[in-house]
């Protein structure tokens, strides 16, 4: 049997195929290694440029029937995995209310204040409204068929932990106060919408 | 592999969803989860469920109104 030491190539020629190597190769290896960096930039890139499995959703509408639709979208997509982000502007601020105040108001602020719904729970509807009789008569109906009445809808969003924005520039014409709304929701403007919009695969206006 | 039975009887859309996703999480791989439910929209939304998250649609079967879905996690 050969002795293993002839198998070990001695440390100079180990030298001698790595300076080889490198003479021969290094700047293919560097050019390569640039390639690669710019690809990963380049998907870092896109992957900042393309929607994510987001859903965002513009609560406009005040009534009862498009309130529905929106937070059952938005939980909906909380329940398909994705983040769901909810934007309530100008009739749309009634479903976050829970209270009304008139103090610091102005005239017309006060008559809106009086005019607008106080909360979810006294909306109308946007057809068959009848003076008031359409939303208890769709309550009616809604319980019968044990379907979940707009105020546990609400309750329902924020467990299920869709962001809730409240449009601060409708709050500021209606003159509405952050201590009429909901605790703990996000304010913000146009700019906060677009921003989540943006990076949604789902965006509605409803 | 654990199974878990959910009862969504009575309940109408979002909320079956909602609470399968809820269960689903505090599943682990192959463990199953066998719901009944009677909302007519069961069916398409569990099918269209499972696709988007992953999962898988075991079984599914209808009687009397009420529907029975066997899910299993990925």
């Amino acid at each position: 049997m050969a002795s293993d030491s002839s198998s070990q190539p001695p440390e100079d020629l180990a030298a001698l195929v790595d300076a080889a190597v490198e003479k021969r190769c290094g700047a293919a290896f560097a050019s390569l290694e640039q390639t690669l960096a710019d690809l990963k930039a380049s998907v870092a890139e896109l992957k900042e440029a393309c929607p994510e499995d987001r859903c965002t959703i513009v609560a406009f509408s005040g009534d009862m029937d498009r309130l529905f639709a929106a937070l059952t979208i938005a939980s909906g997509a909380v329940a398909m995995g994705m983040e769901s982000s909810m934007f309530f502007t100008f009739w749309g601020l009634s479903a976050l209310k829970v209270k009304t105040t008139y103090a610091g108001k102005s005239v017309g602020q006060k008559m809106a204040a009086m005019m607008l719904p106080g909360g979810p729970n006294s909306v109308p509807t946007s057809r068959m409204n009848m003076a008031g009789m359409g939303p208890v008569f769709f309550k009616m109906l809604m319980k019968q068929k044990n379907v979940q009445s707009l105020p546990e809808m609400m309750e329902m969003v924020q467990e299920l932990g869709v962001r809730l924005v409240a449009c601060e520039m409708s709050m500021g014409v209606m003159g509405i106060s952050r201590e009429e709304l909901l605790p703990g929701i996000d304010y913000g403007g146009v700019a906060t919408y677009l921003g989540d919009a943006s990076r949604s695969k789902v965006t509605l206006f409803i | 592999m654990a199974n878990v039975d959910l009862d969504c009887g009575g309940l109408s859309c979002p909320v079956p969803i909602v609470r399968i996703s809820r269960a689903m999480k505090e599943l682990a791989s192959g463990d199953t989860l066998t719901v009944t439910a009677s909302d007519p929209s069961f069916k398409a939304d569990v099918e269209a469920w499972v696709r988007k998250m992953g999962h898988h649609l075991d079984a599914f079967s209808e009687a009397d109104g009420s529907q029975t879905a066997v899910l299993r996690h990925a």
